[in-house]
C-alpha cells in the first residue's frame, strides 16, 4: 500500500513539472503552430541560472531574477530566431527552433565544463513531508496546487482580458488578426514570455526535486510535455494539464512494475506510443477543438 | 547585410579550412627546430554524457604533464605535448576525434572514459599501428581482439565480483536491487556480472533498468525500500548518480547504496554530504595512498581555475583523476622502455612495461588488460563530505 | 544528371560520377603511388574517416531528403530507421567465431548463422562482398517493412504531428533494442562488433600488407548506387507524383494520385535507403549500438538537408560534407587553448567551444541563409546557368 502511494506521489511529482512546461508549449503552439524545441532547453537554462545566481546572490533575489532572466531569455530567442521567418514555412521556423536548443546546450556544456550542476535547496520547498508513511518534498505537494492556480489565472486571462481576446484571434487567423489591428508580433511576444515565465517557475520546482542540472536535461521533459498538450488537445490549457499529469503518473507506474517483467525501459517509449493511439484515434486529444487545418 | 554576412561566413570557413590544413601540415615527424617534442594523444570525451568523467581523466594527464614536462629517451630530452581531442562520448563522434590524434602525429593514445567510444576508436588506432592506453574502460571488449588497445583498470567482471561479495561479507545481503541505464553497457555489464555472483551465492536480485535522462528514481528507490532490498547497486554515470543519491536521501532510504569506480566522483560525494546516506564506491585508488600527490594535485587545482572548472568547482579527487595521471607516466615508461618515440616501437615495448603509481602496481597480460587483483572500497564520510578507506577487496 | 531528358546529359552525369569514384579511389593511395604526396592523403588522415563519414550521412540526408523535400512528408523517424538497418546489419554479419566473444552476455547469439561465413567467410572475396552486401540489402528491406506498419497509422496525420509521431516511433524503437530481455538477438546494451567493416575491403597481398585500398570507395560506391536509385525514382513518374502531393495534396488527388499508397511509397523507400545508411553507420562506426540513435541524430541529418537547401540531392551530398568536415575537422582547433607566441591566451578557447562556434554558424544559415546552399537547385543547373552567361 505504502508503495502504491509512493508510486502515486512521483506520479504527480513528475506529472505536475510536465504540466508547467506543458502549458507554455501548448500556448505557443496554438498561436504559432510551432513546435518549440527550444522550450525545453530554456527550461534547462532557468535551472541553470539558478544555480548561478543563488551562488552570489540571496536566494530572495535570485530566484525572482531567475524568472525575469528566462522571461527575456525567451523574448531574445522569439525575436532573434522566430520572428524572422514569420512568412517563412512552418518547417523553417521548426528547424530554426531545434537550431536554438542546440545553441542553448552547447553554450550550457562550455560555461558549465560538462559537469552536472547541484541545484541549491531552497528553503520550505526542499523539506521533507511524510504523506502515509512514504518521504516526500513539499515541491511535489505543492507543484499541482500551484498548477491549478495558474490555470484559473491563464483561462481568466485568456478568456478576459484583451491581451487573452488577442491571442485567441491571432491564434484562430493571423491575417484577419492583423487587419483588425491587432499587433500580432506583441501579442507572439506576450506568449513566449508567459510561457516561459511558467517553465521558470517549472525549473525551480523540478529542480529542488531532481538536483542534477546537466544540459541536455530539458530535452526529454520537453518533449513528454509536448506530448501531453497533444494529449490534452492543443491550444487547451486545462487540457495541457490533465494530459501532463495522465502522462506522468502512467509513467511512474510503468517504471514501478514488478521487475520481472523488466517493462520499465518503456516508460518513455509508452508516453510516444500513447501520443499516437491518441493521434490516429482522436486527432484532436481530449479536451481540444475542432480546428479546421490550416494547410 | 546578407552579402556581408555570407562573405564572414566564408571567411570563416576559410579560416577553419587553412587551420584545418595547417594543423594536417605540420604532423609527421616529431622533431622539430630547437626543443625535441613528442606528443600523446588525449582521447576523452569532453562534451556529451561522459564528459564530467572524462574531464576529470584529462585532468589528471594534465597535472602528470606539468609536473613531468619531459621525457628523456635515448638520452636525448623530449618536451611532452598533450593534444586533446573530443570524441563526444558517442560512437558517431568518435572515429573523427581518434583520427585527428592519428593526424597531430602522436605517439601514444592515453584513454577513454567510456568503453563504448574507446571500441569506436580502436580500429582506427589499429589502422595507424598507435598503440592506445585505456585509462578507464573496463568492458572486456575493448582490448579483446585488438592488438593495440590495452589498458590500466580492472573490469566490469572484477568489479562486480568485487562489490558482491563485499555485500554479501559486509552485509550479510540476501536481497539487492540493481538499477542501471537502458541501453548502457558499462551500467548493465556490471549489472549482469553482480547477478552472477550474487545469485551463485544464494542471494535473490530485483534488477531494474531506468530510460536514458530519467531524472525521477523515487519509484525506483521506494521499490527497493518496498522490497526490502538489503542494499541498492547502482553503476550509474555521474549524473545519475547525484540524482540517486539526493533523492535516496530525501527518502530516508536506509539500505546501503554500492557503486562502481564511477561513482567515486566529487559530484557524488558532494551529493551525499551533509544526508544520512550510507555509500560505498568500488575504486581504483584511495585518497591518501600517495600524501605526495595528493597534495600536489590539489595545490595544482586550486591554482588553475579551468582545472578547478573541470573538477567541478572543488579539489576532492576522483579515481579517474589518479588514473589519468599513472596513464601518463605508463606512456612515459613505454617511451622509456621502447628507447624511441615511434609509435610502432612504443607498442613493441608497451607490454613489457610495469610501473607503480598512485593506483597500485601496473602491469599488462598478454590481451593487454591490467593484471590487478585489489579494489578499494570506500564510503563516503557524509558529515564533511570527504572518503574514507573501507577496505581492500581481493578477486576470488 | 537530374531533369535532363537527352542521352548526352545522363551520359555526362555518369561519366562526371565514373570520374568522382575513381578520384577517390586515387586520392585514397596517393601516398603509395607517389612518396611526396602531402600529408592530408595519408591513408590514416582524418580525411578519408571525414569522407566516409560523408558518404553515410549523405546517403541518410537524401533519404531524408525524398521524404521532406520531394514528399512533403516531415519525418523524424531516420535515426529510428537508421538503428534498425545498423543492427540487422550487425546481428547477420558478425562471424561464426566471435559470436561467443560479442555476445559474452548472453551465452552466445540465438542467431545462429552468420552471412559472410555462409559464403566461405569474411575472408573470402565471395564471402566478404555477397555476405555485406545481401546484409545491406536485408538492412534496408528491414527499415522498410517496418516503415510500411508504422506508415499505416501515422501517415494519414499533418506536418507537425507526423514529425512527432514518427520521432515516437524512433524512440520507441531504440527502447526496444535495449532491451536486455532480447539480448541473445541484440545484444543488449553491449555494443555488436567485430563484424565486416570498411576497411575489410582493402585488398592485401599474402603477407598483410595493404597493395590496393578501398575502404573509402566502397562507403562511396554504396552511397552513390542508392542516391542514383533515389534520383531515377524522383524523375520517373512516381517522382512527379510525390512533387505533387508536396505541391497540393488536394489538386494532387484530384489529378487521381493515390495520397495514401504515394505516400507510403515514398515514406518506405525512404526509409529503406535510411536503412542501408544505418549498416553503413555501423561499418563506419566499427559496432553497432542503440545508443547513438538518438533524436540528436536525426536533428543533425534534418539540419544537413536544411543547410543543402530542401530539394536538393546535390545540395544534401554538398552540404553533408560542409557539416561534418567543419563540425569533426576544422574547428577541432577551437577546442583546445591556444598560447600565442607572446605568452598571451586567445580568449574563450577551450573545451566545448567549438561546438558552440559551430551552432552559431548552423544558426546564421538557418537565418539567413533560408534556401540553404542549392536551393531546389541541383549541381548541373549551376553550369548550366554559366553556360548560358558565357554565351551572352
Amino acid at each position: 500500500m505504502e508503495y502504491i502511494i509512493s508510486v502515486l506521489l512521483s506520479g504527480i511529482s513528475v506529472g505536475g513539472q510536465y504540466a508547467l512546461i506543458a502549458i507554455g508549449y501548448t500556448m505557443v503552439y496554438g498561436i504559432l503552430r510551432l513546435i518549440n524545441f527550444a522550450h525545453g532547453d530554456v527550461f534547462m537554462v532557468a535551472g541553470l541560472m539558478g544555480i548561478y545566481l543563488s551562488a552570489s546572490t540571496p536566494l530572495y533575489v535570485a530566484l525572482p531574477l531567475v524568472i525575469a532572466m528566462t522571461a527575456v531569455l525567451a523574448f531574445l530567442i522569439e525575436r532573434v530566431a522566430y520572428k524572422p521567418l514569420r512568412s517563412a514555412p512552418r518547417m523553417s521556423v521548426m528547424i530554426s527552433a531545434i537550431g536554438v536548443s542546440y545553441l542553448l546546450q552547447n553554450t550550457a556544456t562550455y560555461i558549465t565544463g560538462a559537469q552536472p550542476m547541484t541545484y541549491p535547496s531552497i528553503p520550505f520547498l526542499s523539506d521533507t513531508v511524510v504523506i502515509a508513511g512514504t518521504p516526500t518534498k513539499w515541491a511535489v505537494l505543492l507543484t499541482p496546487v500551484l498548477v491549478a492556480v495558474l490555470v484559473i489565472g491563464l483561462t481568466q486571462l485568456i478568456n478576459h482580458t484583451k491581451v487573452g481576446m488577442a491571442m485567441r484571434a491571432v491564434s484562430k487567423d493571423f491575417e484577419t488578426a492583423q487587419l483588425m489591428g491587432i499587433k500580432i508580433n506583441n501579442i507572439i511576444s506576450v506568449t513566449f514570455v508567459i510561457g516561459s515565465l511558467l517553465a521558470a517557475v517549472g525549473s525551480v520546482l523540478y529542480f529542488t526535486n531532481y538536483s542534477a542540472v546537466t544540459p541536455t536535461i530539458g530535452a526529454l521533459p520537453g518533449l513528454k510535455a509536448f506530448v501531453a498538450a497533444v494529449f490534452g488537445g492543443i491550444g487547451s490549457i486545462p487540457g495541457a494539464v490533465i494530459g501532463a499529469f495522465i502522462i506522468g503518473i502512467c509513467e511512474t507506474i510503468i517504471k514501478g512494475l514488478p521487475a520481472a517483467w523488466d517493462v520499465s525501459v518503456f516508460s518513455d517509449a509508452f508516453t510516444f506510443a500513447l501520443l499516437i493511439i491518441v493521434l490516429v484515434f482522436k486527432p484532436t486529444g481530449l479536451f481540444g477543438e475542432k480546428a479546421t487545418d490550416k494547410v | 547585410m546578407k552579402k556581408f554576412l555570407a562573405l564572414a561566413l566564408s571567411g570563416v570557413m576559410m579560416l577553419g579550412l587553412l587551420v584545418g590544413c595547417g594543423q594536417t601540415g605540420t604532423t609527421s615527424g616529431s622533431g622539430e627546430t630547437g626543443d625535441k617534442i613528442v606528443k600523446i594523444g588525449v582521447y576523452e570525451p569532453t562534451s556529451g554524457d561522459s564528459a564530467s568523467g572524462g574531464k576529470k581523466e584529462v585532468l589528471g594527464m594534465q597535472y602528470a604533464n606539468a609536473e613531468t614536462p619531459t621525457v628523456t629517451v635515448n638520452g636525448e630530452e623530449y618536451k611532452v605535448e598533450l593534444v586533446i581531442s573530443d570524441n563526444g562520448s558517442s560512437t558517431d563522434k568518435a572515429p573523427t576525434a581518434a583520427s585527428n590524434l592519428v593526424d597531430a602525429g602522436v605517439a601514444l593514445v592515453l584513454g577513454s572514459y567510456g568503453s563504448g567510444v574507446s571500441m569506436a576508436g580502436g580500429p582506427i588506432f589499429n589502422d595507424a599501428g598507435l598503440a592506445a592506453i585505456g585509462v578507464t574502460c573496463t568492458n572486456p571488449n575493448v582490448t579483446a581482439g585488438n592488438d593495440y588497445y590495452y589498458r590500466i583498470c580492472f573490469l566490469d567482471n572484477f568489479q562486480a565480483e568485487v562489490l558482491a561479495n563485499f555485500a554479501m561479507d559486509k552485509f550479510d545481503a540476501d536481497v539487492a536491487y540493481l538499477l542501471g541505464e537502458t541501453g548502457n553497457e558499462y551500467d548493465q555489464g556490471l549489472v549482469a556480472f553482480f547477478e552472477q555472483v550474487f545469485t551463485a551465492a544464494g542471494g535473490t536480485v530485483i534488477k531494474k533498468s531506468f530510460p536514458t535522462n530519467n531524472s525521477d528514481f523515487t519509484t525506483y528507490l521506494n521499490e527497493a525500500k518496498d522490497a526490502g532490498a538489503d542494499v541498492i547497486f547502482t553503476p550509474v554515470s555521474i549524473a545519475y548518480a547525484t540524482q540517486i543519491v539526493t533523492q535516496a536521501a530525501s527518502l530516508g532510504i536506509t539500505a546501503p547504496i554500492l557503486g562502481s569506480d564511477t561513482l567515486d566522483d566529487n559530484m557524488v560525494l558532494e551529493a551525499a554530504k551533509g544526508t544520512d546516506i550510507q555509500l560505498f564506491v568500488s575504486t581504483f585508488y584511495q585518497e591518501g595512498g600517495s600524501p605526495e600527490f595528493d597534495a600536489g594535485i590539489k595545490n595544482y587545482i586550486n591554482t588553475n581555475s579551468t582545472a578547478k572548472d573541470s573538477n567541478g568547482g572543488n579539489d576532492t579527487i576522483s579515481a579517474v583523476t589518479a588514473m589519468g595521471y599513472d596513464a601518463y607516466y605508463v606512456a612515459l615508461e613505454a617511451m622509456k622502455a621502447a628507447n624511441s618515440v615511434e609509435p610502432e616501437a612504443i607498442k613493441a615495448a608497451l607490454s613489457g612495461v610495469t610501473y607503480t603509481g598512485v593506483s597500485g602496481a601496473i602491469a599488462f597480460d598478454e590481451i593487454g588488460d591490467a593484471i590487478r587483483d585489489t579494489a578499494y572500497i570506500k564510503t563516503a564520510k557524509t558529515a564533511d563530505g570527504t572518503w574514507a578507506l573501507e577496505t581492500v577487496q581481493k578477486a576470488g | 544528371m537530374i531533369q535532363k531528358k537527352s542521352k548526352k546529359g545522363t551520359f555526362i552525369a555518369m561519366a562526371c560520377i565514373l570520374a568522382f569514384l575513381a578520384l577517390i579511389v586515387l586520392m585514397e593511395n596517393l601516398t603509395a603511388l607517389v612518396p611526396g604526396a602531402p600529408a592530408v592523403f595519408k591513408p590514416t588522415s582524418q580525411l578519408f574517416v571525414v569522407l566516409k563519414k560523408t558518404a553515410v550521412y549523405g546517403l541518410a540526408a537524401v533519404s531524408m531528403n525524398l521524404l521532406t523535400g520531394f514528399t512533403g512528408l516531415f519525418s523524424l523517424g531516420t535515426a529510428g530507421f537508421m538503428l534498425l538497418g545498423a543492427y540487422t546489419y550487425a546481428i547477420l554479419t558478425v562471424p561464426m567465431a566471435s559470436k561467443d566473444q560479442v555476445y559474452y552476455l548472453f551465452g552466445g547469439s540465438a542467431v545462429k548463422f552468420s552471412l559472410p561465413d555462409l559464403f566461405g567467410g569474411a575472408e573470402t572475396l565471395p564471402g566478404l562482398v555477397l555476405g555485406v552486401l545481401i546484409a545491406i540489402i536485408l538492412a534496408g528491406c528491414v527499415a522498410a517493412a517496418f516503415a510500411w506498419l508504422i506508415g499505416l497509422p501515422v501517415l494519414r496525420l499533418k506536418s507537425d504531428y507526423l514529425a512527432i509521431a514518427t520521432l515516437g516511433f524512433a524512440e520507441i524503437i531504440r527502447a526496444v533494442f535495449q532491451w536486455q530481455k532480447l539480448g541473445p538477438i541484440t545484444n543488449g546494451a553491449n555494443m555488436l562488433k567485430n563484424f565486416p567493416i570498411f576497411s575489410s575491403f582493402n585488398i592485401k597481398d599474402a603477407g598483410g600488407k595493404v597493395i590496393l585500398r578501398l575502404s573509402t570507395f566502397v562507403p562511396f560506391l554504396v552511397a552513390t548506387i542508392c542516391i542514383v536509385l533515389i534520383v531515377l525514382l524522383i524523375n520517373s513518374s512516381y517522382g512527379r507524383a510525390f512533387k505533387s502531393i508536396r505541391e497540393d495534396e488536394i489538386a494532387a488527388e484530384a489529378m487521381g494520385i493515390n495520397l495514401f499508397k504515394h505516400k507510403q511509397l515514398s515514406f518506405c523507400i525512404s526509409s529503406f535507403f535510411s536503412g542501408v545508411a544505418g549498416a553503413l553507420f555501423a561499418m563506419y562506426a566499427t559496432n553497432a549500438q542503440a545508443k547513438p540513435f538518438t533524436s540528436a541524430m536525426t536533428y543533425e541529418i534534418l539540419l544537413i538537408v536544411v543547410i543543402g537547401g530542401i530539394g536538393s540531392v546535390t545540395g544534401s551530398c554538398i552540404a553533408t560534407f560542409l557539416y561534418v568536415a567543419c563540425s569533426e575537422w576544422w574547428l577541432r582547433f577551437l577546442d583546445n587553448e591556444i598560447i600565442l607566441d607572446s605568452g598571451a591566451k586567445v580568449p574563450f578557447l577551450r573545451a566545448g567551444f567549438r561546438m558552440v562556434v559551430f551552432s552559431v554558424i548552423i544558426m546564421v544559415v538557418v537565418l539567413f541563409f533560408r534556401r540553404g546552399i542549392m536551393g531546389t537547385k541541383e549541381l548541373p543547373d549551376l553550369f548550366k546557368r554559366k553556360r548560358k552567361e558565357g554565351a551572352k
